[in-house]
């Protein structure tokens, strides 16, 4: 007997439609399992979780807070994946634009003009952007595979942000903990009245404006869209792919930039060795599962904004928040199975023909 | 003096290099039927943690490593089923494994962190071998599943280029339709070969636990699953470059290991960086060298088959 696929006379929309939600469901229930396998009610634990993550004015802020980073590199893993690219280092890039937007915000302690904001914000754009355009360069120039590059440019990245923060950042006022001193308080982005969410949700959501636009109704964005779908037409056409490549990248790259900056300057209030936990890569399937569509990524973000901010609920069960991980994983390998399931039907089969 | 740290640092690096050796052959194994299997670091975590688990329950490293190299294969056919079957995108099941595996390993491995296990692959003496001048005291003196490393690599290469099953194995990555049409089953020959895959990404992670540092730490793989799969373009899907390029790898993190530990001016952050600095260098040598002689991927690399959708 063998398993076999059909393909659907028309891609059915219900299934379409229905297949985020049901691989969401299922990646909880099997979730469940692992839960219960390590001897705790999964009951509790997701009721812990949602209830940690949804189920308060203060639990959805904080959501929301998870938010702005995830949508910020989720766009720019977005916008990559639309030109065929793949960019797995936001990582990385988020690192780098923090790096440069905490080194600005370091060298003006008493920085109280107008102008710091902004000059942090640029510079976490050219940071990300940079890191962005080393895989981008090697692709376009060389055809180094970008997947690879981009990766392990991630471990590179926090290596050199913890050496700064290890070595000629350290705050000497610090009793010797790696962190740099606090950022003056012109450096902190504002924040909504009585809760952690920051500016960065104002940017975050610029940059979704900004991507739909672009990709709708630019001359560019038509370019991506043809490399992303048919590199062949954008050859003939004449179309200048290492240039759009170089492009996308140092996009994707300066997006992720941004959210570093606002998690030191929005959130942290300083640079400490690790300030992500791993929003670089959670933005990949996020892309994923939002189709690379700028305002569906502002809703699935949210999602997985929750998804973080219940995690760390799980630790007080004992758990590791690395279930998290675990329920990213089931998503995105329930959602590609499902995605054909959109497309063919499964058949049984006795033997084979 | 001077001599014995050349040889130590050389005896090091076969070490260092061992476990992206296993990974890197696994990796070819699946790409050479055309599987890109970007999960190497998710299966080598999960391979460390099930190894080091089995063998601190058992106190046997042997059953640690087969329990490794089982729970390798079978998280790979998680990949082939969604990747031959359904006919998935596989880059990004790859990279779904590689987060399923870090979050199960962490999750599962948090009660053992730093725990110490009393029995694990220690290094002898190779009866004779050893005693011979230089070659002995780097090769020789190691552990067992360094020994095994040895003997697979002719066996792979013998497998690969001159058998029977290796030449259908490689028909099916280079083009699954003429294979097909031959009467092999495309996706039996690939679901095999990325579980094999996955098996030996579990024995390389098993290598880290059980021999490298005896010990479990959380994301212990540390990106070599990563520079594996650059490797496998280095050693253009070959078994025997595969261990050359290993070896380098192992030499420079032997190399900045002992730099760090000879406490020499340059910051550990950056000693610490060059392996992956490394890695993306070689990628971009090994890219440049593979176009220039043509010594591509096997053509159908990436690219499910569907046999009724033929024209």
């Amino acid at each position: 007997m063998s398993i076999f696929l059909e393909k659907r006379a028309q891609s059915s929309r219900l299934l379409s439609a229905l297949v985020p939600l049901l691989a969401i469901i299922l990646a909880l229930l099997i979730g469940a399992i692992i839960i219960a396998l390590s001897g705790t009610n999964p009951w509790e634990a997701y009721r812990e979780m949602f209830v940690g993550a949804f189920g308060s004015g203060y639990a959805l802020s904080e959501t929301m807070v998870k938010t702005i980073p995830l949508i910020l590199c989720s766009l720019g893993v977005g916008i990559a994946f639309r030109a065929t690219l793949w960019n797995i280092g936001a990582e990385g890039q988020l690192y780098m634009g923090a790096f440069a937007a905490g080194g600005i915000a370091l060298a003006f302690p008493q920085g109280q003009g107008w102008w710091l904001i902004p000059l942090m914000v640029l510079a976490s754009l050219v940071g990300g952007a940079l890191w962005g355009l080393i895989p981008g360069f090697l692709k376009a120039k060389l055809n180094v595979n970008e997947i690879i590059t981009s990766l392990l440019l991630n471990y590179v990245a926090i290596l050199w942000f913890q050496y700064w923060i290890y070595g000629p950042w350290k705050d000497p006022l610090g009793y010797g903990f790696p962190y740099t001193a606090p950022f003056g308080e012109g450096a902190w982005l504002p924040t909504l009245a009585g809760t952690r969410i920051h500016l960065g949700l104002a940017f975050a959501v610029l940059a979704a404006l900004f991507l739909y636009f672009l990709l709708k109704s630019t001359r560019v964005g038509y370019e991506i869209r043809i490399i992303g779908e048919n590199p062949q037409a954008a050859r003939y056409a004449g179309m200048n792919i290492p240039g759009t490549i170089l492009l996308v990248f140092a996009i994707s790259g300066g997006l992720a930039g941004l959210a570093g900056m606002g998690e030191v300057s929005g959130v942290i209030h300083r640079l400490q060795p690790a300030i992500s936990p791993g929003f670089g890569y959670t933005a990949i399937i996020i892309a994923w599962l939002a189709r690379f569509n700028p305002w569906l990524t502002i809703a699935v973000s949210f999602l997985f904004g929750g998804l973080l901010v219940g995690g760390y609920s799980l630790r007080a069960f004992g758990l590791s928040d690395s279930l998290v991980l675990i329920l990213q994983g089931l998503i995105l390998f329930l959602l590609l199975g499902g995605d054909i399931l959109t497309r063919y039907s499964l058949r049984w089969k006795r033997s084979r023909a | 003096m001077t001599w014995e740290i050349v040889l130590a640092t050389l005896a090091a690096a076969i070490k260092a290099g061992t476990p992206i050796l296993y990974a890197t052959l696994g990796e070819i194994l699946a790409e050479r039927t055309g599987i890109l299997n970007l999960g190497l670091e998710g299966m080598m975590l999960i391979g460390a943690l099930t190894g080091f688990l089995i063998c601190s329950m058992s106190n046997d490293p042997w059953l640690g490593v087969l329990a490794a190299i089982i729970s390798g294969g079978l998280l790979a056919m998680i990949h082939a089923f969604l990747t031959i079957t359904l006919r998935a995108q596989q880059v990004v099941s790859g990279l779904a494994l590689t987060m399923f595996g870090m979050g199960l390993s962490g999750f599962l491995g948090k009660v053992v962190i730093g725990v110490p296990i009393s029995s694990y692959f220690r290094p002898f003496d190779f009866p004779f071998l050893s005693q011979i001048p230089f070659i002995g005291e780097v090769f020789f003196h190691q552990d067992a599943l360094v020994y095994i490393s040895y003997l697979l690599i002719p066996i792979l290469s013998f497998w690969i280029y001159r058998t029977r099953p290796g030449l259908h194995m490689r028909a099916v990555g280079e083009n699954p339709a003429t294979a097909d049409a031959m009467g092999i089953s495309v996706s039996g020959i690939r679901y095999l070969y990325t579980f094999l895959g996955g098996c030996l990404a579990g024995l390389g992670g098993a290598y880290l636990s059980l021999a490298y540092t005896p010990v479990w730490l959380e994301n212990m793989v540390a990106g070599r699953g990563w520079i594996a799969i650059a490797l496998v373009i280095f050693a253009s899907w070959d078994p025997f470059k595969a261990l050359l390029g290993s070896y380098l790898f192992g030499l420079v993190d032997a190399v900045q290991f002992r730099a760090q530990a000879l406490g020499l001016a340059v910051p550990s952050f950056f000693l610490n960086m060059t392996p992956y600095v490394a890695t993306i260098l070689v990628l971009v040598f090994a890219t440049r060298e593979t176009a220039r002689r043509h010594l591509g991927a096997p053509a159908a690399l990436g690219l499910p088959f569907a046999r009724e959708e033929k024209t």
